[in-house]
């Protein structure tokens, strides 16, 4: 696109929607320091709800599962849907385009019918729902998100360097461990961090899959937004947007640090 | 080398023998864990979902294990036709709504100096990792009767009672497009930004007013980030129920409310299975038929 | 030490082919490669020189056939286990690995002592005159060193051979024609078997001891390069080592070791050197080199030709380029038949007349060796 300057409205158009984007935000922030225990007319400055927030058993249990969640689920489903990707991107096999097809299901599927399917699923092999079915729903769904990620970065890889490692005197597993895992590793990681993300973000898999007891942080958030408004919640939101923003910068930084491959 | 592991090892030795020599054994050995897994936590529950939505409900909430396509006929009735289009209805209007509100921001990036360009995609990008439901409460406190908006238009004196626009049809819209918006600015985005600037120059040269150009040039070559853009929309939006459900109140259902509900209110498991598998097949045939014009766009995950 | 280094033995090899049925890569190709020689598999692309040479690696197996490494056969032994190492293409470096982890890669595998990786390492480095770069990583380097440490990485394992696959193609006219010495030299110094494949015949001449010419999957001819050059033993090979002039004719009277050949297009009579045994009336292929024809005056007064000498031929000449130490001609045998002629400019002149203008009649002479006369058809 040309880099001329854009026209006046364009700009105007472009702060507005910049401004649409961020104004929710910025007013559960401000909203997180209010006396007022309604949260309807700003009254006074306080960081009283933070402490509330911090002594909240349920929301501190809720973030570790989540976070416990997250981490299982991100590793199992990368590592899985790494060896997808590479069985997909270099090899011919019997039931090769089923197998693709069928990995793009759970992309596609509406997240209700894949809860609800789950729940069926449990109830009918006897399973009680509890964090263990939590983690096994996402790490259903985070397979094949990975197996995508890993397996758009594969193309372009050369083969000749695993040839080259061979050639030099590494087996199979050496070759991989040591020359084509290197390689592939900033998709391998991309694919992660998405995981990681869709896990942490989840709610509707989660709400379908989960049991008494075993509570995740968007499920609580939700029961608070639904039941028990107080600018707890936005004192818990804006951690989580701080996090967020922090994380992401961190990340930004890392990326241009190393030229992409 | 090879002769000593062979005769302290002779099986391990031949395996490892077949699986380098055969090319598609590799293959398959590699794929077979995410075949079973998927086997088990997509196939089975899909299948017994299909299955279920034949059977009848019992009077306790369970089910009976009793043949009827008395589910899909009442699907046809017109209340839940009516909740269906309506979630049709919903989901197109997202569509466009994001198509509205997201266009001129992904052309106003493409155009900006490509260095501020990453800046710019980095501050879209930060409130959408943050959890939507955070997102959605934030709307609420804006629009319920006592939220800010109100407060604010009554301050100035606009209005004198207060907008109902939290559970309304209104609402669960500005939710929704809020919510789709990132997904349909990247891929515009993306679009954009490949349009190289020479072709505009010679729109310009020979005789098209920037309008023109934009109609005939820049419109119909971002068509293909437009459409990839509304089927990341379109498709999750007709499925969508949070937003329904925290913004919409007891008068907006959508299809995926119907399945919240028929699953875990009315405990009507194998009508909530029809109505999943109506969902189901009509998010396979929008898909197939994108899909089948447009590819798949993987590019645009990476 | 066994009396060849690397054999193969009427190795075939076919691919599937992705539309159906095979596509014969390799067409029972059989070759015996000494010690220490440079051996260079030479053809046009598709002839089958990259499969042979990773079939040698060990990166695909025979179909049929069996190749044999310091005369044990291979069979299907992986890369890893061979001893011989290769030099790639596109170098194949390690690119999240420093230049010192790419060379030490090789000895890491083989478990070597850690102070000797480092002095093994140091002592290739030295060897390509890359010294000094340990801690960089190969994309920092140029197209010329890279190439060099892919040399070093797969020298300081001392392999009994070195396999090299077109390890010059992407470098600029000037940088191979450097490289070609130092690897040549490189080989002499080192004394270890090199194969090393290559489309460019000028290449293959200039470095090699021996050259297999290959093409559709077949070994044509193997043999020094002046025996590939001067003896070609079939039209294919004659045609693509260097440039020739390919005739047409019968075969008309045997003369002790010359040929006489009556050509079909002119019709004139043409004395030859016979490649193989012929029968008067056999349909042959002669091949003359533009270098070794000679453009004459006047037969009778000729310049160094023997008055009524065989294979005197009046021409016109069609077209003149003159490059500045040779002149190349087009010029007219007859009956629509071209010829391309080289002669150097021996003498400084700047009279363009000097020069053969177009259209000048010219006598041409041949000496018989100069004729070589070959099969028609492909010979194996």
């Amino acid at each position: 696109m040309s880099e001329k300057k854009p026209a006046l409205w364009l700009r105007i158009f472009a702060i507005l929607t910049f401004l649409y984007i961020y104004f929710p935000i910025l007013i559960l922030v401000i909203f997180s320091f209010n006396t007022q225990k309604l949260n309807i007319r700003w009254e006074g400055f306080t960081f009283h709800w933070y402490g509330v927030l911090f002594k909240d058993s349920n929301v501190i249990l809720a973030t570790r599962n989540t976070l416990l969640i997250a981490t299982i689920s991100t590793i199992v489903a990368t590592i899985i849907g790494t060896m997808a990707a590479l069985a997909l991107q270099r090899y011919r096999f019997p039931g090769y385009s089923i197998t693709e097809s069928a990995l793009y299901v759970p992309v596609i599927i509406p997240e209700v019918v894949m809860g609800i399917s789950l729940l069926a699923f449990f109830a009918l092999i006897g399973l009680k729902l509890g964090l263990g079915t939590i983690t096994l729903s996402h790490i259903a769904f985070n397979i094949p998100f990975v197996a995508l990620v890993v397996r758009a970065r594969l193309h372009g890889f050369d083969k000749s360097i695993e040839e080259a490692a061979m050639d030099l005197g590494a087996n199979e597993l050496t070759t991989f461990w040591r020359v084509t895992l290197p390689t592939i590793m900033p998709g391998v990681l991309s694919g992660a961090m998405l995981a990681f993300t869709l896990s942490l973000d989840d709610y509707v898999i989660t709400y379908f899959t989960s049991g008494p007891g075993s509570t995740t942080l968007p499920l609580r958030i939700f029961s608070m937004v639904r039941f028990a408004v107080t600018p707890e919640v936005n004192a818990l939101s804006t951690l989580w947007v701080l996090t967020v923003f922090i994380l992401l910068f961190i990340g930004q930084v890392a990326q241009r640090r190393q030229p992409a491959s | 080398m090879i002769s000593q592991t062979a005769q302290s090892h002779p099986g391990r030795i031949s395996l490892v023998k077949k699986l380098r020599e055969n090319a598609q054994l590799q293959g398959l050995t590699l794929v077979s864990p995410t075949v079973i897994y998927l086997i088990f936590t997509m196939v089975c529950p899909l299948i017994l979902v299909v299955i279920i939505s034949f059977m009848t409900r019992g009077h306790y909430g369970d089910i009976i294990y009793q043949f009827t396509v008395a589910n899909y006929s009442r699907l046809v009735d017109s209340l839940y036709l009516r909740i269906l289009g309506y979630s049709l209805l919903t989901a197109a209007m997202t569509t466009l709504g994001t198509i509205f509100i997201g266009y001129p921001l992904a052309y106003y990036i493409a155009r900006v100096p490509s260095r501020q360009r990453a800046l710019y995609l980095f501050l879209i990008l930060v409130p959408f990792w943050t959890n939507f439901i955070i997102r959605i409460y934030a709307w609420i406190m804006i629009l319920r009767t006592e939220g800010l908006l109100n407060s604010f238009l009554q301050w100035l004196g606009i209005i004198h009672a207060p907008l109902e626009i939290l559970y309304t049809p209104t609402a669960v819209l500005i939710g929704m497009v809020y919510e789709f918006l990132p997904f349909m600015i990247l891929p515009l985005y993306t679009s954009l930004e490949k349009i190289e600037a020479a072709q505009l120059e010679a729109a310009a040269d020979l005789g098209a007013r920037p309008w023109r150009a934009f109609l005939r040039i820049t419109l119909p070559l971002s068509l293909p980030g437009m459409t990839a853009g509304s089927i990341l929309v379109f498709i999750p939006a007709m499925g969508m129920f949070v937003v329904p459900d925290l913004m919409g109140g007891a008068k907006t259902i959508l299809v995926g409310n119907l399945i919240r509900n028929q699953f875990l209110t009315a405990r009507d498991w194998p009508f909530g299975s029809a109505a999943s598998m109506l969902l189901l097949v009509l998010t396979l045939i929008f898909t197939l038929f994108y899909v089948r014009r447009a590819g798949f766009g993987e590019e645009l995950l990476v | 030490m066994t009396e060849f280094a690397v054999e193969l033995r009427d190795v075939v090899k076919r691919f599937p082919n992705p539309g159906g049925g095979e596509v014969i890569a390799v067409n029972n190709v059989t070759l015996q490669i000494k010690n220490g020689e440079f051996f260079s598999l030479l053809g046009p692309s598709g002839c089958g020189k990259t499969t042979t040479l990773r079939m040698v690696a060990g990166f695909e197996w025979p179909t049929e056939g069996e190749i044999y490494i310091n005369d044990q056969a291979m069979g299907r032994t992986p890369p890893f286990l061979r001893p011989v190492n290769t030099v790639f293409q596109s170098y194949a470096l390690f690119q999240h690995m420093t230049i010192f982890q790419n060379v030490s890669f090789g000895l890491e595998m083989e478990k070597v002592p850690k102070p000797e990786i480092q002095e093994r390492v140091e002592a290739a480095l030295e060897m390509v005159q890359l010294i000094g770069m340990n801690s960089r990583k190969p994309k920092q380097l140029s197209g010329g060193q890279q190439q060099r440490i892919a040399l070093a990485r797969a020298l300081v394992k001392r392999p009994a051979v070195l396999l090299l696959d077109e390890p010059l193609g992407a470098l600029d006219l000037k940088l191979r024609k450097e490289m070609q010495l130092e690897l040549k030299s490189l080989q002499e110094q080192v004394g270890i078997t090199f194969i090393y494949v290559t489309h460019d015949q000028e290449e293959a001449l200039t470095m090699s001891d021996r050259i297999a010419v290959m093409n559709k999957g077949s070994a044509l001819q193997v043999g020094s390069p002046v025996e590939i050059y001067e003896r070609p033993n079939c039209r294919f090979v004659a045609d693509f080592i260097g440039e020739t002039n390919i005739l047409f004719g019968k075969v008309k009277a045997l003369d002790r070791d010359k040929v006489w050949i009556s050509l079909h297009k002119p019709s004139c009579d043409i004395l030859g050197f016979p490649l193989r045994d012929f029968r008067p009336g056999q349909e042959v292929v002669v091949s003359i080199r533009p270098e070794k024809i000679r453009m004459i005056d006047n037969p009778t007064l000729g310049m160094g030709a023997a008055p009524n000498a065989p294979n005197c031929f009046p021409t016109r000449v069609i077209k003149t380029t003159y490059i500045g130490s040779d002149s190349r001609l087009m010029i007219d045998f007859g009956s629509d038949v071209h010829l391309i002629v080289w002669e150097q400019n021996r003498l400084s002149v700047i009279d363009p007349l000097a020069y053969y203008a177009s259209g000048q009649e010219l006598w041409v002479t041949i000496l018989p060796e100069n004729v070589l006369v070959m099969p028609q058809e492909e010979s194996k």
